[in-house]
């Protein structure tokens, strides 16, 4: 935040307002329109009911749902749970992590 | 021991100084220094795209680790209630409010996940829940991983209703 002058004030100065400052985009518009899935692998440690427990939290499935995909993950060693733009794709990721499930960020091929 | 819900909080009573010993190690459990396997495990790599995992190592990495503290503090201001006399034990309540439940799973995982890890168990020994007696430092590795799912699945059954 910057002080106003005083000075300035008394002046009736005027002052050219600046434009605020954009970001550059980093990422290309081709790179965000790529579709990207959320991907769990599977882990001995973590329990199934916890994993559950995760997948109803973080996507808001119905139990059954989030039951079928923990045990596609328990069976087949992996399971697609989200596929869409990179953002919310890398928030759940984000979240999965913290929920300590072994997750990954994968373009769709 | 007896673990029980009581009103808004998880009640664990009639602690034998072993099993209370094995709850005071929660927090230091979930420490990987010294085992980079571990350390991996915690902090998972989120793709195979070199970007993002640099990405990734810069700005999410550091909310996770700040995330994994605060849920192991939480945990270790409840175990203070084991603080004391180890004779007086078998008369000491552990209460775990329910307000504190993801707090307690979240620790419980990491110091599962950092035990897994530091022992190399496979999956065949992670799924032999009557594996006993304990006859080594591994053996009681093995027991920690058993009885902190056990307290996991209770927690989960508890606020899952």
């Amino acid at each position: 935040m910057s002080a106003v002058n005083a000075g300035q004030l008394e002046r009736g100065s005027t002052s050219t307002v600046e434009a605020p400052i954009q970001e550059k985009e980093t990422r290309g518009e081709e790179e965000l329109d790529v579709p990207w899935q959320v991907v769990v692998h599977n882990d001995p440690v973590n329990l199934m009911t916890y994993v559950t427990m995760v997948f109803q939290r973080v996507f808001g499935y119905p139990r059954e749902k989030a039951e079928r995909h923990m045990l596609e993950v328990h069976q087949k060693g992996r399971s697609i749970l989200w596929s869409g733009v990179r953002e919310p794709a890398e928030f759940y990721v984000q979240q999965l992590h913290g929920y300590l499930l072994l997750a990954t960020l994968e373009k769709v091929v | 021991m007896e673990i029980c819900r009581q009103d808004d909080a998880l009640q664990i009573s009639d602690l034998d100084p072993f099993l209370a010993e094995l709850l005071r190690q929660i927090p230091e459990s979930t420490n990987p220094d010294g085992a980079p396997a571990a350390e991996a495990r915690l902090f998972s790599q989120p793709s195979a795209e070199k970007k993002i995992r640099a990405e990734w190592k810069s700005y999410v990495e550091p909310e996770l680790r700040r995330l994994f503290r605060s849920a192991t503090e939480t945990v270790a201001d409840d175990l203070t209630q084991l603080n004391g006399n180890e004779k007086s034990l078998s008369n000491c309540i552990l209460h775990i409010p329910i307000a504190h439940a993801d707090a307690w799973l979240n620790t419980l995982n990491q110091a599962r996940l950092v035990i897994a890890a530091k022992y190399k168990f496979s999956d065949e020994e992670l799924n032999d829940h009557d594996r006993s007696p304990i006859g080594s430092r591994r053996d009681l590795g093995l027991f920690q991983v058993n009885f902190y799912g056990f307290l996991q699945e209770f927690i989960l059954r508890e606020i899952s209703g």
